[in-house]
Formats: C-alpha cells, structure tokens, sequence
C-alpha cells in the first residue's frame, strides 16, 4: 500500500483548480448560489461517482444558462466536464458519473447568459479512491 | 468505435421538457494508471460529446479523464418539431461515432 502512495503521479492541487477556473470563465466574479451539485457526501468506489448538476434559470431566449463546469482538487487533472447549453436545453442540468482519486471538493460553476457566474462545492468522503493501477485480471 | 446506448422518449408534445439518456461503452483511460508492466497505460478517452435536434445544437459537453468508464450522460431538451437527434462522439485520436434517434413531437 505504501508503494502505491510512492508512485502516484503528481496531483491537481487547489491552485491549479483556480487556475483551470479561470481558464474556462475568464475573470468574472463567482457567487454562491443558484447552482446544486449533488454528490453522494460518502463515495465508496471513487471510480464511478453519480454527479447531478442543477442551476436555477427559466432557460428563456434572453435568460439562460450558457455553460457548467465541474472541477476538483484531487484527482490529476482539475477539469472534470464542461458542458454548453442553451434555451433549447429547457432545463439546465445534466447527470454523468466521475472518477474521484481522493477526498475532496468538487465545485460545479454556471456561467448564465448576462455573464454571470455562480457555484456551489460539495465535501466527498472517497473511501476507495478511482484506481490508478491496472487490475490483476 | 464501440456500443451506445440512448434513451429518448418516442412521442412528446410540443413545448414539452425531455430528458435524454445516453451511454456509451469505452474505456476512458486516464493516462495516469500504471500497467501490470509498470509501464503508464497510456490516455485514451472520448473528450468531446454533441447531441443535435433537426441539425441544430442543443447540448455538447467537453469530457476529461476524470469522467468514468462508459461514460454516461442524461440531459434535457425541449421537443419542439417531430424529427431525428444526431448523437456523436469523439475520442482523442478524431474517430467519431454517430448514432440517432427519432422522436415524434405533437
């Protein structure tokens, strides 16, 4: 088990989450808000973690939600998924399953259609950690 | 490039909200998992998923290694005219795979 922790690459770290924020939304301001990502508070198997995204908008032609990221601390790379929507979504969320390589945060940011930003974080318990060695077969 | 799964509703009326389901089987590796050689495996993942309606965009995501295996993803639309959606994916090396589904709208 120790050997495992030797070899494990090098991991994102909160910096280069900020750094992969700004990439994708540019310097506009985050407020709390609006958004809810749900995840399971404890992750047994960080190899497939259900990630529901949901932003509040009425998703009309002058109001809607333009784009949804998640990003994390933890796992090698920040980016997670990022998604591009319009009106024609009707409702703004999506469902996919992640991979979680520790305990972390992950945050979900919208970015609405006046240029907005809004977020929300959610604290993961990962108990068995998305695997970076190959299975014995 | 591999199996997809879909699942749209066949008939829905005009205006109405749908959800959409879609899987599909591939392996999703991250790069950074050590073979049983101890050699890193290397990165092999679908990074980009589109979904059109009549030949308009209405979803696309930009997928990372930290999406897992046979990635799935369900969204929403709104049924506005009876037609096809096109669902496409694309891996690294470029490779697409289409598929579509036809759905009813009155």
């Amino acid at each position: 088990m120790l050997l495992h922790i030797a070899i494990r690459p090098a991991r994102a770290t909160p910096a280069m989450m900020r750094d992969a924020v700004r990439t994708a939304i540019g310097e506009a301001p985050v407020t709390k808000g609006k958004v809810k990502l749900d995840l399971p508070p404890i992750v047994e198997n960080g190899n497939s973690v259900p990630c529901t995204v949901t932003v509040e908008s009425p998703m009309t032609a002058t109001d809607y939600v333009k784009a949804i990221h998640v990003f994390n601390e933890k796992n090698p790379q920040p980016n997670v998924i990022s998604v591009k929507l319009g009106p024609r979504a009707g409702r703004a969320a999506f469902t996919t399953r992640i991979r979680l390589a520790d305990s972390q945060t992950v945050t979900a940011i919208a970015e609405m259609s006046d240029g907005s930003c809004w977020s929300d974080d959610v604290d993961v318990i990962v108990t068995l950690a998305a695997c970076v060695e190959e299975s014995i077969k | 490039m591999a199996r997809a799964l879909i699942h749209v509703p066949p008939t829905a009326k005009r205006g109405e909200v749908i959800e959409i389901k879609t899987l599909i089987s591939h392996v999703m590796e991250t790069g950074y998992r050590i073979g049983v050689t101890g050699k890193p495996i290397p990165r092999d993942i679908i990074d980009d998923f589109v979904c059109t309606y009549n030949g308009e965009e209405v979803f696309r995501a930009k997928l990372y290694p930290a999406i897992a295996a046979n990635p799935f993803i369900s969204f929403f639309t709104v049924a506005t005219e009876s037609g096809t959606l096109a669902f496409s994916w694309t891996d690294q090396h470029g490779a697409t795979q289409v598929q579509t589904a036809a759905i009813t709208v009155e």
